[in-house]
């Protein structure tokens, strides 16, 4: 004898499960985090430094570096910039997940962190489906991978909130159309925000550094707001 | 995207019902995928063979139903479908459309057989 059973589950909803359970432990700890995903080469590890070169005297910042391969070059980096940074050694997964950040976190001092970046393994197809808990998911392109990137790797540019074009410096030598790039990426997503800059000249990072640290505080005065709230119906 | 992190969750939600419904073996797993939802069939039942043995889904077949994409503009509310690539609003040209289906992404029914007489709750 067989039998329907109605299941009607999403099937990454234990990889959700636990971000939310991420979301919940840095809303708690007043942090706002952030998780950068790219294409490996793209300039994820410099835009995070020239992050941090920026905001490193007003904001506490720490880094979570994720890596496929046991190297600790990127977090041996963010280190030498004079942050702390967590290493998460993948073991050859080609994305980071919900539960790899979960363990991660307790190695972060994160009642001394103001803003947490999250470099996630450089795959332009996996990260998008695995969400991480942090508040906000930014994509770095790069001109010399192309313009035609938001065609072909259509997944990666939904649902996130930021879009970064680095390697605005190379523009002079590539053939790269930019408004067939910001065409495909709004179809994709109509309300993004649209960073173009170079981690090499400077130029145009301040845009991106600016809207970073209005992210934050509007971030801190809510959850400022809301302890208020809390200790006022609990006085 | 990764098809064997996946997998996994299938096989893990499939035979959490399955237990949960006293079944002793499940023949059969509807799944549900949006157009939008990068996955590959055949790479799913490639690895669903090898790590679905042994368990109640076992020799358990897939079925994968697939959802096409919509968009909706957001300048004129056109409804339009994608056919291969992204394309602007066929009646204003725009390009800011939001995705209105396509996304889908979940194990709807497995059919399974025998159930115990414990009644289903
Ligand atoms: N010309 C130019 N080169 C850049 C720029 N940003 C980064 N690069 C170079 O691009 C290369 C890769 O940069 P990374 O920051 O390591 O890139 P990543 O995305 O962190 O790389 P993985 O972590 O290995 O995936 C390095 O050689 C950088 O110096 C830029 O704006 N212009
Ligand atoms: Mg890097
Ligand atoms: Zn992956
Ligand atoms: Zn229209």
């Amino acid at each position: 004898m067989s039998k329907i059973v109605h299941v009607v589950e999403d099937i990454m909803s234990a990889n959700d499960d636990v971000a939310a359970q991420n979301r919940a432990k840095l809303n708690g700890a007043g942090v706002l985090g952030i998780n950068i995903m790219a294409s490996p080469g793209s300039g994820k590890t410099s835009v995070i430094l020239r992050t941090i070169a920026a905001l490193k005297d007003e904001l506490r910042l720490s880094v979570v570096e994720g890596d496929t391969a046991p190297v600790s070059i990127d977090a041996d980096k963010v280190i030498a910039a004079g942050m702390t940074a967590v290493q998460i050694n993948t073991g050859g997964n080609c994305h980071l997940d919900a539960n790899m950040l979960r363990q991660a976190l307790p190695e972060l001092l994160l009642g001394q962190v103001d803003l947490l970046i999250v470099e996630n393994v450089g795959n332009l197809i996996c990260p998008a489906g695995f969400k991480l808990g942090t508040h906000f998911n930014v994509v770095i392109a790069s001109v010399p991978e192309g313009d035609d990137k938001p065609y072909k790797y259509p997944n990666i540019y939904r649902g996130i909130d930021a879009l970064i074009l680095n390697k605005i410096d190379l523009l002079p030598y590539i053939d790269f159309d930019i408004d067939y790039f910001k065409r495909g990426v709004q179809l994709l997503n109509p309300n993004l925000i649209f960073f173009t800059l170079s981690c090499k000249t400077g130029e145009g990072l301040d845009a991106w550094v600016q809207w970073l640290k209005a992210r934050v505080r509007a971030f801190q005065a809510h959850e400022d707001s809301r302890l208020h709230e809390w200790a006022h119906h609990h006085a | 995207m990764h098809e064997l992190a996946i997998t996994q969750n299938i096989l893990r939600i499939a035979n959490e019902h399955a237990a949960r419904a006293d079944a002793q073996r499940v023949t059969d797993l509807y799944l549900v995928i949006g157009q939008l939802s990068s996955i590959v069939d055949d790479s799913v039942q490639f690895y669903w063979d090898i790590i679905s043995k042994g368990t109640l889904c076992e020799g358990a077949t897939l079925h994968f139903e697939r959802i096409p994409a919509r968009l909706r503009c957001q300048q004129c509310g056109t409804e339009y479908g994608l056919e291969q690539e992204l394309t602007t609003c066929p009646s204003c040209q725009s390009a800011r459309a939001q995705v209105i289906q396509g996304e889908e992404f979940r194990l709807e029914s497995i059919e399974v057989e025998g159930e115990g007489n414990r009644s289903k709750d």
